[in-house]
């Protein structure tokens, strides 16, 4: 058989697959040859990384609508929606994202409050903060702004001939956008959105400070309890990694599959 | 051929910022003519083809096709459907496959079912001459089948008017002949056809009409024979002398 250099088949299997075995290995190895505490605590947090996955993955499907919408405003020929938007990103891109959602949990409903008691609304004036909710409402409001910008890039790296054509073939921009623009912006725009997940994922262990309890604020409790910062924010630690290693491979394996040449 | 015009432009300006693109151009396309359009870069020849479509607005003026006053269409998408377009740049929808690039508009703008629209894009593609590569996507396709497949999908529409905007610069010289010959074929079928393009091979076997743009004017117009011959202005003997050569 005659081999060509270079026209060997691109391997089916990700090679960096092993590190995520890797890691999630080493979680399972000390979980077995040390139950106490690793496995203890694993069982303590689990239920808080239920919610970690959950907060991500709810607040990730927000963040790409919020940030379809501020894309195509930034993008937008009306002023005052192109005004909206970009004050939205720039406001919001400038304030921390703890700070933020530190005034969504704690803020937010007393504003709320005050409003219902001075219009004289009860449902609003008996407003009970949730916890969860407002976490999400804080997380998708300020990675929604980083998402825009992304889609914003995406749509206008698309060359304008494309439009043009599904203009010319009687489209509106919207049926532009949706079938021609946006399919092929989102290919481009899959490693930032990628990178993005992961961020967010990461990043919600802020919300562990305003009465989530997610995996953060239970390793916190546990250790309250245990005293063993060294095992319990390693353990933590290797935790996110396997989640964030995971979600990294589960990007590459859909940028691999909706490639296209240009 | 009739004389009904199916398209009018009647002193039309248009201006990006400080360049005056068009300075007052009047024409009139008739039914089933083929009409080509020639000038130096910068003539404004592109700009006036895209003024048809309203790809461009028109600063003042009036332009007319198929009876509907491009001022006041109310839906210019109803305009465009029956307008087909060729661009320079093919322009092919890149993420799909070329029976997609041919379905899209017709299962989204003309609501066509999927075996229909299906069946016109096969027979587009057989007439165009490239059966084979429906499920190509346009990277793996030569230019001169990508602009063929371009032509097919503006005809999947059904158009009543096709426009072409330079449709055989981008392509290597081996690729002209099969693009033009596409489009020879469809001056036969009677199609209303405004071409801008430096052919002169394609404006003498199929043009009705020829003008000759310069600095957003219409300079002269005759038919190709008699362009020609004998051309009446300095300029355009000058840029025919230019072209003709080659």
């Amino acid at each position: 058989m005659t081999h060509i250099p270079g026209a060997e088949p691109q391997s089916r299997i990700d090679v960096w697959w092993w590190l995520v075995a890797l890691v999630a290995g080493l979680v399972v190895l000390l979980s077995v040859l040390k139950p106490d505490p690793y496995w203890h605590l694993i069982l303590f947090v689990r239920d808080g990384m239920a919610i970690t996955v959950l907060l991500t993955a709810v607040s990730f499907v927000f963040v790409l609508l919020v940030g379809m919408l501020g894309g195509l405003g930034r993008l937008s020929k009306n002023r005052a929606i192109n005004l909206v938007a970009t004050l939205y990103v720039e406001l919001v891109r400038g304030v921390p994202l703890l700070v933020q959602l530190i005034w969504w949990y704690f803020a937010f409903p007393v504003v709320i409050k005050q409003i219902g008691e001075w219009i004289n609304f009860a449902p609003l004036a008996n407003y009970q903060a949730n916890a969860i909710l407002l976490a999400i409402v804080g997380l998708v409001f300020c990675y929604g702004a980083y998402m825009s910008e992304i889609y914003r890039a995406g749509i206008q790296s698309i060359p304008k001939g494309q439009m043009e054509a599904a203009r010319s073939l009687g489209m509106s921009y919207f049926q532009g956008m949706r079938h021609v623009v946006l399919p092929q912006a989102i290919r481009v725009i899959l490693p930032p959105v990628g990178n993005e997940f992961i961020a967010l994922l990461k990043d919600s262990s802020l919300v562990s400070v305003v009465a989530v309890a997610d995996m953060t604020r239970r390793g916190r409790e546990y250790m309250a309890t245990h005293f063993n910062p060294i095992e319990v924010w390693t353990m933590i630690a290797l935790l996110y990694l396997v989640m964030t290693l995971f979600s990294a491979r589960m990007v590459n394996w859909i940028e691999r599959r909706t490639k296209f040449e240009r | 051929m009739t004389t009904t015009p199916i398209i009018q432009i009647e002193n039309v300006h248009k201006r990006f910022g400080r360049v005056h693109a068009l300075r007052g151009v009047s024409l009139d396309v008739r039914k089933g003519e083929v009409f080509v359009i020639v000038g130096p870069s910068g003539s404004g020849k592109s700009t006036l083809l895209r003024c048809i479509n309203r790809l461009e607005e028109y600063n003042s003026g009036r332009i007319t096709v198929d009876g509907i006053c491009l001022d006041d269409a109310q839906n210019i998408n109803i305009v465009r459907q029956e307008i087909g377009m060729v661009f320079q740049s093919f322009n092919l929808f890149a993420h799909l496959p070329v029976l997609d690039n041919l379905m899209l508009a017709q299962r989204v703008v003309r609501k066509r079912n999927k075996q229909e629209a299906k069946d016109t894009a096969l027979s587009l593609l057989e007439k165009v001459g490239i059966p084979e590569k429906a499920q190509a996507y346009p990277s793996q396709l030569s230019g001169g089948q990508q602009q063929r497949v371009a032509i097919a999908r503006a005809m999947a529409m059904n158009p009543h008017i096709m426009l072409f905007d330079e449709p055989t610069s981008a392509l290597d010289p081996e690729m002209i002949k099969e693009v033009l010959d596409v489009m020879l074929a469809l001056a036969r079928e009677g199609m209303t056809m405004v071409v801008v393009s430096h052919e002169m091979g394609f404006a003498r076997a199929a043009a009705n009409r020829i003008i000759f743009m310069d600095e957003g004017q219409i300079l002269e117009e005759a038919p190709p024979g008699q362009l020609f011959a004998n051309p009446k202005h300095e300029r355009t003997k000058a840029f025919l002398s230019k072209v003709l050569q080659v």
